[in-house]
């Protein structure tokens, strides 16, 4: 049974990771109807640069108890790079959907030579100081603190976007610029700026997830194109555009391939499509999505 | 474009490519075999992105099929013939299309191509992970096979495919071109015309639009085995690789690179796609940030390709030449 909730656990915690990242690809296409096959791209930049950033606080001696804080800035940090993208995505706003997947695969190419320029092709990985929260004993098997943090964090990041899209002022901006963007604009919205800011924090996700994750796992080349696949899912089950759906195709996808590790290996990545083209078929629109009229 | 301005394109583009063998060294004449199976794919690609309007990004899977299908029938089931392998491995992959294209062709545009994308990928963990089906990640051998029954017993791999194969990789192309030429000026390739540019009004003149749909990608489907085929005899190995997401990505970008609105630009596009790798490759380890770069400025740009960018020069010079 304690090995079933070890199970558990482990897929609630890549269900955490994935869902920081499809978030962000949910704000994006919600707002600029833009598939950003790039958010993989994202997710692996903030795991280099957080390794980066870790090893420069360590060589200044500063404790390792502030290892998820140093993450997290990692990822808000590597926001900058946002506005630069979204300012060449504009030229594609309002084309065709080709475009838009071809464009950003482009930067998921450029992104996967400027990791293996800036942080070579081997893998890279943190030592072990992400036990240093401790871990928590429950019947025979040990919990490390720091992933139920992660959990604990991307649950606050789920309840802080959906308060802040649907109660604060420009949150409700935000759903109006995705609603009518020719209206939103005609009542003066600076859609422009929206844009901007929106992709922006859906980059600031992406790298963040990454960040969070890699105190656990290694950073390599591959994780760009292999995580965006997942994430891809996430959104596709969970309905595109819906906040509220990444978070159950998350837990869908992380469960299942948690449970299918264990019993049936083969699976684990066939179960996750066979899953996606089952909602696919049977909901369109996900579990969340608007249906389309 | 007319048929003779066409025509006069393939002939001059036939020449120069048999002449290929007789001026480069044997080596590069071996490098361009992916290009006449990214040049035959692409054909059928085209069929479904540029006439019907529907974007796959799971094309690899087509590819896929004609190479672990040539891995199962030469490698597995001992056929030694590589006509019989292509039209069998066709086949296959234009029934294996029929359920897949029946499911697909319900939807258009991200949607599509979000399912496209969970199939290739199913059909990429399935050939992965069934070790003892399909060897996981170090794939299944591809023997050598006859062409035409001939053994060309004393030829060495290279000699092989810069000399006879070469040829015969031509004489498909040609046959695929001429194919996929009268298809898409058929009273077919105007439905799916039709189809692409308003289906709602297609339908309403009596195009059953899901099966015109459907019969784009089983057509598709059969000559990105085509292709899949002559790569795997190429490379002597079928590997899940290349049924990876980022190969179908990669045929798009070929697409795009040509120019998916003209006949000729997807072969324009796998032809430039496969030099440009190659040179790049030898000169850079970072050529992916390069063709991504060339692939954002031509989606910026040039959006009609580079077939596009020769149509306008030319125009622009008849004018120039007439006033």
């Amino acid at each position: 049974m304690s090995a079933f909730a070890n199970i558990l656990l482990g897929g609630v915690f890549h269900a955490a990771v994935l869902f920081l990242v499809a978030a962000g690809l949910q704000l994006v296409f919600g707002v600029q109807k833009i598939v950003n096959l790039a958010c993989g791209s994202f997710y692996a930049l903030g795991a280099y640069f957080g390794i980066t950033l870790v090893g420069y606080a360590d060589s200044f001696g500063i404790s390792s108890w502030l290892l998820l804080p140093i993450l997290i800035v990692a990822g808000i940090l590597l926001g900058f790079i946002g506005p630069p993208i979204e300012r060449l995505l504009r030229s594609v706003y309002g084309r065709d959907e080709s475009f838009q997947l071809l464009l950003t695969f482009a930067f998921v190419l450029m992104f996967q030579d400027v990791f293996r320029f800036i942080w070579g092709a081997n893998p890279r990985s943190l030592d072990t100081t992400y036990l240093i929260y401790g871990t928590v004993r429950i019947g025979d098997f040990g919990v490390p603190v720091y992933n139920l943090l992660v959990i604990a964090a991307a649950i606050l990041v789920a309840l802080g976007l959906g308060a802040f899209l649907q109660r604060t002022n420009y949150g409700r901006i935000l759903r109006a610029t995705a609603e009518n963007r020719a209206m939103a604009e005609a009542l003066g919205v600076d859609v422009r700026r929206i844009y901007s800011a929106v992709f922006t924090l859906g980059a600031v996700l992406g790298t963040t997830a990454g960040a969070l994750v890699v105190p656990t796992a290694a950073a390599s080349l591959d994780m760009a194109i292999e995580f965006v696949i997942e994430a891809f899912a996430v959104v596709v089950i969970g309905g595109l555009g819906s906040i509220r759906g990444a978070f159950a195709g998350a837990l869908v996808v992380g469960l299942i391939r948690a449970l299918s590790i264990v019993y049936y290996p083969e699976l684990e990545v066939l179960a996750t499509y066979a899953i996606v083209i089952g909602v696919l078929l049977l909901r369109p629109a996900g579990l969340f999505g608007k249906q389309p009229a | 474009m007319t048929f003779s301005k066409a025509g006069m394109v393939a002939v001059a583009g036939t020449a120069a490519l048999m002449l290929v063998p007789l001026v480069a060294p044997p080596y590069y004449a071996s490098l361009m075999i992916p290009f006449f199976a990214y040049a035959i794919a692409l054909l059928g690609f085209n069929l479904l992105f540029g006439y019907t309007g529907l974007l796959s990004f799971g094309h690899a899977m087509f590819i896929g099929f004609g190479a672990y299908g040539t891995a199962v029938l030469a490698g597995v089931l001992g056929v030694r013939s590589f006509e019989v392998v292509l039209i069998v491995v066709i086949l296959a992959a234009m029934i294996a299309a029929v359920p897949i294209g029946l499911l697909c062709v319900r939807y258009v545009g991200i949607f599509f191509g979000m399912l496209t994308l969970a199939f290739g990928m199913l059909f990429h963990s399935f050939l992965f992970k069934f070790y003892h089906l399909t060897g996981g990640d170090s794939g299944m051998r591809i023997p050598r096979v006859k062409i035409l029954g001939l053994e060309f017993a004393s030829y060495n791999k290279i000699e092989l495919l810069a000399g006879p194969f070469y040829y015969y990789c031509v004489a498909l192309l040609v046959i695929a071109g001429l194919v996929m030429w009268r298809i898409v000026h058929s009273p077919f390739g105007l439905h799916l015309k039709a189809t692409r540019d308003n289906a709602r009004k297609a339908e309403y003149l009596g195009v059953h639009v899901h099966r015109f749909r459907l019969a784009a990608f089983v057509i598709s489907a059969g000559f990105g085995a085509a292709g899949g085929a002559i790569l795997g005899f190429r490379i002597g190995i079928a590997d899940p690789e290349i049924v990876y997401w980022t190969q179908s990505g990669q045929l798009v970008f070929m697409a795009v690179l040509g120019g998916f609105s003209n006949f000729f630009g997807p072969i324009v596009g796998a032809l430039t796609f496969t030099i440009l790798q190659d040179q790049l490759q030898s000169l850079t380890q970072y050529w992916r940030f390069i063709l991504g770069a060339i692939l954002a400025a031509i989606v910026i740009g040039f959006p009609t390709g580079l077939a596009g960018l020769a149509v306008d020069l030319t125009r622009r010079a008849a004018r120039r030449s007439t006033t």
